[in-house]
Formats: structure tokens, sequence, C-alpha cells
């Protein structure tokens, strides 16, 4: 969430958990490894972005499941509306 | 804007949570899965069995608009604890799903307002994903049908 708004280094990002650094870089690393986040250099800093394209792939995946129980969920809630004056 | 419908289907896990809140008094969402005229209409299923009490089975049955039955389920209830809590196991027939375990719970948010987790366990980490991927399948399934559609009026 944190890197949503902008890029951020790994101490920036890890100053806002209560978690050890190396902690945090781990997670990170993971995270760039599965095209989740992007890395780029500023001079000796690397700073940590979004890809929200991939972020949008992931959610993309289960959305049509979702859509379907949202669906389905709003049908009972309509049917059931109607009991409510009974 | 807030998405009421939610699903946590963490990577790598053979498990899903899907949590829901609904605009009704809890007795009126319990209701909702207790009898079988109203699941048939919410569910868009026809419902053959359903014996809601521990040890108690229930079938279900959808059927294409040419009459022939496209899709069957059951399942046994194995805990049955009314406007609180129904445990049970549900099967696809004739798919390679296996069977899951799913555990309803029913909450009492407000007088006009309750919420619905749903907990499904899957056999393995692969038969969940290939279920969360069913519906995108279908959907695609359903455009190409289309698609065979309109291209079988233009020859």
């Amino acid at each position: 969430m944190l890197v949503a708004s902008q890029s951020m280094t790994a101490g920036a990002i890890a100053s806002n958990f209560n978690t050890a650094r190396p902690t945090v870089s781990k997670h990170l690393q993971i995270l760039t490894e599965c095209e989740l986040l992007k890395q780029e250099q500023y001079g000796r800093e690397i700073y940590y972005l979004i890809n929200a394209k991939k972020m949008k792939e992931v959610a993309d995946f289960i959305e049509p499941f979702r859509k379907m129980w949202d669906s389905r969920f709003d049908k009972l809630e309509t049917i059931m509306k109607k009991y409510k004056t009974k | 804007m807030e998405q009421k419908t939610k699903i946590k289907a963490e990577e790598g896990q053979q498990e899903l949570l899907i949590t829901r809140e609904f605009d009704l008094p809890l007795e009126l969402l319990f209701k909702a899965y207790v009898e079988p005229d109203i699941v048939e209409q919410w569910m868009g299923t026809k419902v053959l069995k359903l014996e809601n009490k521990k040890h108690g089975g229930y079938q279900i049955e959808t059927s294409d608009p040419k009459g022939n039955v496209a899709f069957r389920a059951n399942g046994v209830i194995h805990e049955f604890v009314p406007n609180r809590k129904i445990t049970r196991t549900f099967e696809m027939e004739n798919t390679p799903f296996g069977v899951q375990l799913e555990i309803y719970e029913f909450e009492k948010l407000t007088d006009d307002t309750s919420k619905l987790n749903m907990h499904v366990i899957y056999e393995s980490v692969s038969q969940r994903d290939q279920v969360l991927k069913l519906p995108f399948a279908q959907g695609i399934n359903m455009a190409h049908n289309r698609i065979q559609e309109i291209v079988s009026k233009l020859k």
C-alpha cells in the first residue's frame, strides 16, 4: 500500500513497520521476484515501486469468481428483502 | 468503492475465504440457506434434497435449456446450528475437483444487517486454483459460443 503512492527505498518502507530491516528486505525481494514490485536505481539508492500491471493481473485471476458470488449474493439479498415485511 | 463480496485466496494455500455483508437480518440470511425453494431462486439450481441436520445430505441439479442435466452436486451436512453455523461437504459430480469442506458462519451485525463468512477447504492447492478459474473459463466459453453463433449466422 505504501509504494502505491510513491516509490520508496527499503529503509523508508521498513521504518513504517515494526519489523527488522532484513525481514522487510526479504519480503521486498520476494515481491520483486514475483514482479509485483519494480526496482529503480537512483545513485546508490534502490527505490521500490508498484508494478500496477502485474498487481491487476493477480487481482483479475479471481475477479470472475468473485463477481459470480457477488451477483449470487445480490440475488439472495433481493429475494430475502421481500420476506422482510412479511 | 468498497466491494461487498470479498475473497481471500492466498497463493499456495488450499483454502479460500469468502465474506459478504448483507442488508438483511441474520434470520433471513440463514433462511436463504435452509429453505429449498429459496435456495433454488438465488442459486439458480434445482434442489433435489436438503436435509438441514447433522448427518443430513443434500443434492442440487442444474439443467440446460434443453432439459439435459448440466451440473449436479451433493454433500453431507456435518454441523447445523440455526442462525449460526453450517459445516458441510460439497462435491461436483463427474468432475476432477474432488470434495471440498465448507464452513459457513452467520453473524449478526445489527438488527437489519448480517455477515456471512464462508471458509472453503479443497483437497489440494491445484484443485482450489482450478475451481477459482472456472467462472473465468466459463466466461471465455460463453464468448466462444457467442462468436460461433454470430459466425454461423453469417454463413
